[in-house]
Parts: C-alpha cells; structure tokens; sequence
C-alpha cells in the first residue's frame, strides 16, 4: 500500500521513493468548496509532523495544511498555485499540493489506509 | 453532523433543501443551506447572469398595525417613516441610545396603519421584543412566524417571474403588493441583497415548497446557497449585520447617512427623536468627529483577505480592521470592507491587510465593486 491518509484530510503518496507527494483528500475539497487560492510551503524548508505546512483557501473559508509525516519539502506543484482549482478537480491527481524527503517512515506507517480513512471522514 | 445540528430550527423548505443535495449548516439559529452540488462560484455567476432563489425564511417578519404605527415606528429609527408613501419600500435601521445599530431591517409601507417589516434571522427575536417594549402600547407588533421568505435574483429574475404572475414585472425597485404567483398568494417587494434586480417574496409556510418548486421549475432559475448570497452582497456593497454592523457602530461610521433622509436631520420637520439622534445627527453635521468610515477595499495580488485581519498603514502601524472580505468571484481580485481612520478613507488610498504575517497592499475602493442592476423603470 503506498498511499495513505491523515487524520487532517490529507493524502501521502510514497509510490515515488526519493520523496512522498501530499495532497488534500476528496473529503476535504469537497467540504472546502470552490479552492481559490493556495499558500504552499518554501522548497528547503523543514517540518515536523503536524506542523502548518500551508493554506487553502476557498471563497468561504481558509483552512491550514498539515504535514503528516516529518522531513523536508523538496518540490512543491506550481500548477496548482496558478490554477488553485486543481485542488477540486483532480485532488488526488494534478492538485497534490508538495513533495517530502520524510525522515521517519514510522509515521507513515502509523497513518490510516483507505477503508480506515473512509469510515474516519464519515463521522468528522 | 454535529449533535447540536439537532438542536437548530429548520425553514419550511428544509427538505426540499436536503433533495437538492444542499449542505447545510448552522446560521441564525437554524440549518440553513450554504451550498448546492453546483458550488459557491457557479451559484454566484448563475445569480448575475440569470437567476438565484434563495431561501431566507430564517429572517424575521413582521406587522405593526394601527393608526399611529408609522409615528411610532419613527421613534426607533431615524428614518422618514410617515412621508413614505404606501405601497413602498425603504431600509432602515434601529438604534441603540448611544447611536449604535442593533439592526438592519426593510419597511414596506401596506397602508396608512399598517408597515411591513423584515428583519435579520439573528437579530429577530431581540428586535421584537425591543420594538414592542418600545412601541407596543402605541401600535399592535404582531411577528409572523407562519411565513417563509424567498428571494429571487438576478438579471433573468423579472422575466422567469412574469411567466408565474403576469404583470409583476410592473413593479419596481422598493415597491412591492400582493400577487398569486402559479396559484399561490404572496406579498412580493421587487428588492434584494445581490445588487441585481430581483424579487422578495414572502408566502405562507404551508405553500412555500410548492411555490419554490414552481420558480425552480423555470428555466433561468437555480437554488442558491448563503455562502453566494454572502459573496454576491460584498461585491454589491451591501453590509452584512454582526460583520459590517453591530451596537458599537454608527450610521455614519458605516457610511449609511443616505439612509436618513432630510426631515429627519437637522432641520428637518421631523429631526432626531430617535434613540442616539444626538451622537448621531451630530456625526452628520459634522465628519471630523468620526474616528472610523467603512471602506471598500481592493487587492492587486490573488491573496483573499479576510476578516479580522488588521490592516496598517506604509510604516507598519495598524489603522484599522477588515470587516468583511473574500475573493471577489466576479473581478477574481480580492475585495473587503473595512474599517479605517479617516485619514486613509479616501479612495486610492494605499494600506496593507496583514495575512499570516505578510502585508497584503490593498487599495481603498469607491464601492459597489460590481454596479448595481436595480429595476427602477
């Protein structure tokens, strides 16, 4: 299994080994509404698990992005800044918000799998 | 979704709400629908280039009757209540003894003795019970919770609405009367809170479903959530109360002086008599006592801003606070409204909103961001 799921609606992709792919879930565009605008972490900067990592903002609402898993960010999706809608269409594709060189695989292992996400977005 | 959803009032048109896969949340009391499967963005371009109806059954009607109503009506607000003609409509607001603004409200004028009044959803019940401890020996305050209310917006509202109630285009902007739209018995007001041409509709509860299926069933017509109905006011300019207005807030502060009209002013036959005449009628007379104006502002950078964030002048030092603010849908910039010191209320002026701890530069902005469309013949 190399996606799973954090418990703030954010996805972590390790099928590409040099560095995880984080995005935002289904769930959480859809609660999000329209995306307009995306504040995405600067490439070098370093964050622990939990950490405020960005901001996504749709016309009614901001709401922070965490990073699930400590490390480094080493790329982040300039196609999404210029197109925040992205976020909605293809959030799972497209719209992945940054890449991470994480430094402790534990934490991934810890995350939820599908099924566990599923049931967990079900009753947030 | 929360257990406290339980505890919220419903509209009548509540499962009509949940049938169109609305998502409703939370507002004024009741669980209201803030979007449609279609999205805040495609609501607000449906309701500016055709037609929105919106369900705003949370808001608070009601009638004052009796011969002296009009004139007691005027002791609340400064507002020209007995020189308002019957058959037509008018803003105003309620005032609090130091001048500050308990409510926003439209008056439809029935009849000599008879004032029709709405009222906003979170501020009802404290506005009738301050109107009648106010005014209830002199004139009868009867709420009317048996009624829904619909609005209808936009461009293509006249139009889809005429083809229910032939002759309802007639009307005009703040005039209103009593039409059966597809067979139902409404009072109707050709007003609204978009900046568009459009209609208010009030219906008795028991018909209100069978009335919005009737007007979704038009062509031009889709539902609309509040949070368009929150976009759309910002871009027209309109104030939302408990955001844009609340008790620490003046008329003249929020740029409303065009809401009380000469005779009531200094001067004027009927001057002051309302509560804060004099904080208020003072302001009017004289705009350097004012320490704050409402501002429109304007963003070059695709950054929203929103409320509260404070803004600050070129050196650094705060001069005010956004009271309302989003990514215009409409100009795609992000636009707000604000509170500012006088010296940087005027348009062009330059500040910078405060986001995260960036400096966001914004432009003061001559408002409504988006003209207004009112149908006034």
């Amino acid at each position: 299994m190399t996606v799973k799921y954090s418990r703030d609606h954010e996805w972590v992709d390790i099928s590409n080994h040099e560095a995880a792919t984080v995005g935002i879930t289904l769930h959480a565009q859809d609660a999000l509404g329209d995306v307009v605008f995306v504040d995405l972490p600067e490439v070098g900067a370093t964050f622990a698990q939990g950490e405020v990592a960005g901001v996504v903002e749709s016309v009614k609402a901001a709401a922070d992005v965490y990073m699930p898993v400590s490390g480094e960010v080493v790329e982040v999706n300039e196609a999404l800044r210029a197109d925040p809608s992205l976020a909605n269409t293809d959030p799972l594709g497209t719209g992945w918000f940054f890449r991470v060189r994480a430094s402790d695989m534990t934490q991934f292992d810890a995350l939820m799998d599908e099924p566990g996400y599923a049931e967990f977005a079900k009753g947030a | 979704m929360t257990a406290a959803a339980t505890d919220l009032k419903t509209t009548p048109l509540h499962a009509l709400h949940l049938e169109l896969g609305a998502r409703m949340v939370p507002f004024a009391g009741y669980s209201m629908p803030v979007q449609y499967p279609a999205g805040l963005m495609a609501e607000h371009r449906h309701t500016r280039t055709a037609a929105g109806l919106f369900d705003v059954s949370h808001m608070g009607q009601l009638r004052l009757t009796g011969a002296d109503a009009a004139a007691a009506f005027e002791t609340l607000i400064p507002v020209d209540v007995i020189g308002l003609a019957v058959g037509k409509q008018r803003y105003g607001l309620l005032l609090n003894p130091e001048g500050g603004i308990l409510d926003d409200l439209m008056f439809f004028k029935e009849s000599d003795e008879s004032l029709f009044v709405i009222v906003n959803g979170a501020c009802k019940d404290a506005d009738i019970a301050h109107i009648t401890a106010h005014i209830g020996q002199r004139c009868t305050v009867q709420p009317l919770p048996e009624r829904a209310l619909l609005a209808l917006q936009g461009p293509q509202a006249a139009a889809a609405l005429a083809r229910l109630a032939p002759g309802i285009e007639q009307l005009v902007f703040m005039t209103g009367g009593n039409y059966s739209i597809a067979g139902t018995d409404c009072f109707v007001t050709r007003s609204g809170y978009t900046g568009e041409d459009g209609f208010e509709i009030s219906v008795p509860a028991r018909e209100a479903e069978a009335l919005a299926r009737a007007l979704l069933a038009q062509p031009e017509i889709a539902p609309i959530g509040l949070g368009a109905r929150n976009s759309l006011r910002l871009e027209a300019g309109l104030c939302l109360y408990g955001n844009d207005l609340d008790t620490t807030t003046t008329p003249s502060e929020a740029g409303l002086n065009w809401a009380i009209q000469k005779v009531r002013r200094t001067g004027g036959a009927r001057a002051g008599g309302f509560p804060g005449a004099e904080t208020v009628l003072a302001q009017i007379d004289d705009p350097t006592l004012l320490t704050r104006k409402r501002v429109g502002l304007i963003a070059t950078e695709r950054v929203p801003v929103r409320e509260p964030a404070v803004l600050e002048n070129m050196d650094g030092q705060p001069i005010g606070q956004v009271s309302s603010g989003l990514l215009s849908p409409m100009l795609n910039q992000p636009i707000a409204m604000a509170y500012v010191g006088p010296d940087y209320a005027a348009p062009g002026s330059q500040l910078f909103a405060m986001v995260r701890g960036k400096p966001v530069p914004m432009q003061v902005s001559a408002m409504p961001f988006i003209p207004a469309r009112y149908f006034r013949g």
